[in-house]
């Protein structure tokens, strides 16, 4: 029980694809071709690109070799905060790749298409069910394209009433997709300050509300993991001006089944399906944001949406007052197939006790490694819970230093230095899939950890030792930037 | 990072609160910013520059420094016409933690009127600042 | 639930640590009046083999289940996907993993993805590529804006009418918000940008073009590159079919600033459009607006190679209000799939299949031509062109569909309402000359 799974092992060197390309190899079964060879105007056509030339066990090797560099889910707890990585169920895989869906062309015209669109027309009713809203779009991309989707759609409305406002409230909380987004609609953030208790205060909100705001970004649960408890008064005061409140769904994972966030004052919020509905992140994505609305909302929607007549449905883009389009044609339907079947093999009940044991082990890990590490805001937490270096500072050990260490001990480091209202953050977020014993594996090696940073500083900061390459210089990968071989 | 004591503040040049330094040569102002300014945000990896013959008023931004978790935006001192830039930063911004206030100089400002420097402070006012 | 680990003693031990008698104690935290009173209403939950029945079910209501004849292009296309792009890809450090924060454990995303920025410099002919965007609309729409910061005088951007239709309207939802406006360049008789419309216009921060445009013709770049150098604006292109560039001359050949384009054939399939690849590349001037992750070389403390997320500066985490872009993604997992597919097809294959893509629209066309369609425009295509069609076509489209899985064709007329009875028809390396002679004997 004490063995940690870190360790060292055989790893292969692999260069770059170009260092083993060797002039007349190919790694693809051409097609054989039955019609004539018809050459373009010279003018037209260039060289063919420079691209490796292997034969297809050079390609598989490669790709094998590189993905033993890499840590997923699959290899071990990845703790990061804000993320959600929880373990990305392979029967969702099985789904995406049946050749029906895999396969579909999107202009294949909605009477060939009655399946998918079955699957978006559910999966729409579902997400709306969970959050307590009355429509979704599924067009979203990721989640800050969500973002955008909900910022176009709260710049529409106040175009509609008649008068554009130009400022949206940004607490300090915030992902900094937040104010990025709001800037692409063109307005000013305006920043304001979390309370003492790490969650916002009315009063301060009341003190900068105006009918030249447009609304404010409210992440709840907020990213130190507080569940902002005055939610409902901060919506109101935001309506009394003409406001609207719109929610980051990033960390829906705690709440499911226990509140609905179109019950509390919240007038649009975006999911992440590749967070709280077991996609995987596949290395940075794809992903999926769905944007869920408030029945007033629901006529800015980006277009086409999906339409259930009787027992068919069909793509409508008949919609005067829509955003327009973000999606060239209706935003990720593999990643769509995935969350469904999860949603699906999870049910009400079991998608509610996965919010309630991602708290459970948040909650667990934070009181067991209290002593351990400072924990700035001391309160009971939702999903994830924030700590960070201030007990490390005498020995000269920083939030970075453990977190390469825990490499060495075989885990992905939790978030680090995010949120910035807390300088230092290690911000963990184990996920309701892992397992008491993993959970205490990972308690253990900070313990062992933190030890070290007393005994043996010097280890942490030349931590990892046992990975492919040690601490890389990214400030010469900034200076000189070296973007292709 | 450097306590306020240990900062190198030449006596002849002019400090802003955004902690550039200008100083007037003969019909120009160079500007660059300060030994704290270029400790705080450690390794610079990029600086943005204006063109030549841009113009500015007194306090807009005319570019900014970089590091690789960071960006700081630079404000103008003094009023007037960019006349130069400091290319050798280009492929070298570094030389903007090691020589600031020599190689690492930024602008060259032809200003609309001189006396604008007269706001600025000197290192004593500059000191009084820091430390608050 | 097969996902969920923990056993009652985990529970009522980990409760005990926590401070908490139950597990609806652990939400005490939020007031009463705000939790849900109301259930999740949504079906009980399935076994494994339950929802391989209703996934099945679904699938199989869609025509793409079996196997079909895909004269269908217009932004998605049919290509042969060789079995070890799948075989590799579903690897679970690929898929699991998130992005590469920590680049001592994700060297695999990393190198994976500067192969991916090369291949993609050397395939289009610029100087940088991103990691990826989420498709050439969004891509193309991020370079709308660049072009529109960049000129504090004008708002206006001159996009070809022949760009994308759905890529037209995605720039127009992000740019207009912020008071830009896009404005159209007609296309002449021959299916091409309309060059004498465009030298009109001023006042604009940029030139957007497709090539192949979406009609399948090939734009002559050279001249819209002159126009920009003399309206001193960007010059932006893009382009729906990646196989197209291992045929045609590159777009950086011709002097793009800025080159958006969609990188789905690259071994990525079609899945109802999306997700597909965005691409995004640039000149080496352009290295810093370009939105989006970018991956560099660099060496670890020991002196080896290595490789890290780079020029963070300009992303959102770090500019906040400031970041030109909200991106915070990319379509990692898809970028890798096009790098595999890439490496694979390698210099030899990637011509060859180019060249096979545009001698099958050839054979294509000609015999719709000998069955009484009537080519739309007299002008040099890649694998996509426009047909008038004969009366009846349509009644013997649907037929075609559900009797033989044939799908001939897109209607043009959703999209330029002007070009009733005309398709746009699409021929890859996927459809055979037995296919095609079935296609014109049905059609006839």
């Amino acid at each position: 029980m004490n063995q940690q799974p870190g360790r060292s092992g055989l790893i292969f060197n692999e260069p770059l694809l170009w260092e083993k390309s060797r002039e007349g190899r190919c790694a693809i079964s051409l097609p054989n071709s039955d019609v004539d060879r018809v050459e373009l105007d010279p003018e037209l056509t260039g060289d063919a690109p420079e691209l490796p030339q292997l034969s297809e066990l050079d390609v598989v090797r490669h790709y094998t070799r590189l993905s033993q560099w890499n840590f997923g889910v699959d290899s071990g707890m990845y703790p990061l905060g804000s993320c959600t990585m929880k373990y990305n169920p392979k029967t969702n895989e099985v789904q995406a790749a049946r050749q029906g869906f895999a396969g579909a062309h999107p202009f294949s015209g909605d009477e060939f298409s009655q399946g998918a669109m079955a699957l978006m027309y559910n999966l729409e009713q579902y997400l709306a069910q969970i959050t307590g809203f009355n429509a979704v779009t599924l067009q979203p991309a990721a989640g800050a394209h969500g973002e955008l989707a909900g910022m176009l759609m709260i710049h529409a409305y106040h175009a509609k009433m008649g008068k554009q406002r130009s400022k949206i409230i940004i607490p300090d909380t915030a992902h900094g997709t937040n104010p990025a987004s709001a800037t692409l609609c063109g307005y000013e953030s305006i920043n304001v300050k979390s309370g003492e208790k790490g969650i916002l205060e009315p009063e301060i909100i009341a003190a900068v509300m105006d009918e030249d705001t447009a609304g404010i970004m409210v992440t709840n649960p907020n990213t130190l993991g507080l569940f902002e408890s005055n939610i409902k008064e901060i919506a109101d005061i935001v309506h009394a001006k003409g406001g609207l409140v719109y929610g980051d769904g990033a960390n829906m994972n705690a709440i499911m089944g226990i509140v609905k966030p179109g019950e509390i004052g919240i007038d649009v919020l975006h999911l992440n399906l590749h967070k709280t509905f077991s996609t995987p992140h596949g290395g940075g994505g794809p992903g999926s944001g769905p944007v869920a609305v408030t029945k007033a909302l629901e006529p800015f929607l980006p277009i086409p949406r999906v339409e259930k007549k009787l027992d068919s449905y069909k793509f409508v883009t008949d919609c005067p007052d829509t955003i327009g389009r973000l999606h060239t044609f209706y935003g990720h339907f593999g990643v769509m197939v995935r969350a469904y079947s999860y949603i699906l093999s999870m049910g009400a009940k079991e998608l509610k006790n996965a919010s309630t044991l991602a708290v459970l082990n948040a909650n667990y890990i934070k009181e067991s490694l209290k002593g351990t590490l400072n924990l700035p805001y001391d309160l009971p937490c939702m999903h994830e819970c924030v700590f960070n270096d201030e007990f490390q500072k005498k020995d000269h050990i920083t939030t970075m230093d453990m977190a390469k260490r825990l490499l060495d001990y075989g885990f992905h480091p939790p978030t680090v230095y995010f949120p910035l209202v807390v300088e230092g953050a290690f911000m963990v977020e184990p996920t309701e899939t892992e397992s008491k014993e993993d959970i205490d594996q990972f308690i253990n090696a900070v313990k062992a950890i933190v030890k070290e940073a007393k005994d043996d500083p010097e280890k942490l900061k030349k931590a990892p030792l046992l990975t492919k390459v040690t601490r890389l210089d990214e400030v010469t990968a900034a200076r000189k930037p070296c973007l292709r071989g | 990072m450097k306590e306020i004591n240990d900062l190198n503040l030449p006596d002849d040049v002019k400090y802003t609160k955004d902690h550039e330094w200008a100083k007037q040569d003969s019909d120009t102002v160079t500007v660059g910013i300060n030994d704290y300014a270029q400790d705080q945000l450690g390794e610079i990896v990029f600086v943005e520059l204006p063109e030549v013959g841009d113009a500015f008023s007194e306090g807009d931004e005319f570019g900014s420094v970089e590091s690789v978790k960071a960006v700081s935006e630079m404000y103008i001192p003094i009023s007037g016409e960019i006349v130069q830039i400091n290319e050798a930063l280009e492929d070298a911004p570094e030389l903007v933690n090691e020589s600031c206030y020599d190689n690492g100089w930024i602008i060259k400002v032809k200003p609309d009127d001189v006396s604008e420097l007269d706001n600025l402070m000197d290192k004593a006012a500059y000191l009084d600042m820091l430390k608050g | 639930m097969r996902y969920l680990p923990h056993t009652k003693k985990d529970i009522e031990t980990m409760l005990k640590v926590a401070g908490h008698s139950s597990l609806d104690d652990l939400f005490n935290c939020i007031p009463d009046d705000l939790k849900t009173k109301n259930t999740i209403d949504i079906p009980e939950s399935l076994s494994e083999w339950e929802l391989n029945a209703h996934m099945e079910d679904l699938a199989s209501a869609n025509i793409a289940c079996k196997k079909y004849n895909c004269f269908l292009g217009a932004g998605s296309y049919d290509h042969y996907i060789p079995a070890i792009i799948p075989y590799l890809i579903s690897r679970s450090e690929f898929i699991t993993a998130y992005t590469p924060y920590q680049p001592e454990v994700s060297q695999g995303t990393l190198q994976g993805i500067y192969e991916f920025q090369t291949m993609v410099t050397e395939l289009l002919g610029m100087d940088v590529a991103t990691a990826s965007h989420y498709d050439c609309g969004t891509a193309l729409a991020e370079a709308a804006l660049i072009a529109l910061r960049k000129n504090k005088k004008v708002n206006k951007i001159a996009v070809s009418g022949l760009v994308h239709p759905s890529h037209r309207q995605i720039i127009h939802t992000y740019i207009s918000p912020t008071g830009y406006e896009i404005i159209e360049i007609p296309y002449t008789k021959e299916g091409l940008t309309d060059v004498g419309a465009l030298k009109g216009m001023d006042d604009i921060a940029g030139i957007a073009v497709q090539s192949p445009n979406f009609f399948g013709n090939i734009e002559d770049l050279k001249i819209f590159k002159t126009i920009a150098d003399e309206k001193k604006v960007l010059f932006i292109t893009s382009f729906t079919e990646a196989i197209a560039y291992g045929l045609l001359k590159n777009p950086g050949s011709f002097g793009a600033d800025l080159v958006a384009g969609e990188g789905q054939s690259l071994g990525i399939t079609k899945s109802f459009g999306g997700p597909g690849l965005g691409l995004l590349a640039g000149t080496k001037k352009q290295m810093r607006n370009l939105p989006g992750r970018l991956i560099g070389k660099t060496k670890d403390a020991n002196g080896d190679d290595g490789f890290v997320l780079t020029l963070a500066t300009r992303e959102q985490h770090i500019r906040r209000e400031k970041a030109s872009s909200n991106i915070c993604s990319n379509n990692g997992l898809n970028a890798l799939t096009a790098a595999i597919y890439l490496a694979t097809t390698g210099k030899i294959g990637i011509r060859e299949i180019a060249q096979q893509n545009h001698d099958n629209a050839v054979y294509l066309k000609t015999s719709l031509e000998k069955v009484g369609f009537e080519s739309a425009f007299d002008t040099p295509f890649f694998n996509e062109f426009v047909m008038k069609v004969p009366e009846g076509f349509e009644q013997k489209r649907d037929a075609l569909i559900n009797d033989k899985c044939t799908f001939a064709g897109i209607s043009l007329e959703p999209f330029y309402p002007e070009l009733k009875n005309h398709y746009l028809f699409c021929a890859t390396e996927t459809i055979s000359k037995d296919d095609i002679d079935q296609l014109a004997k049905e059609v006839q």
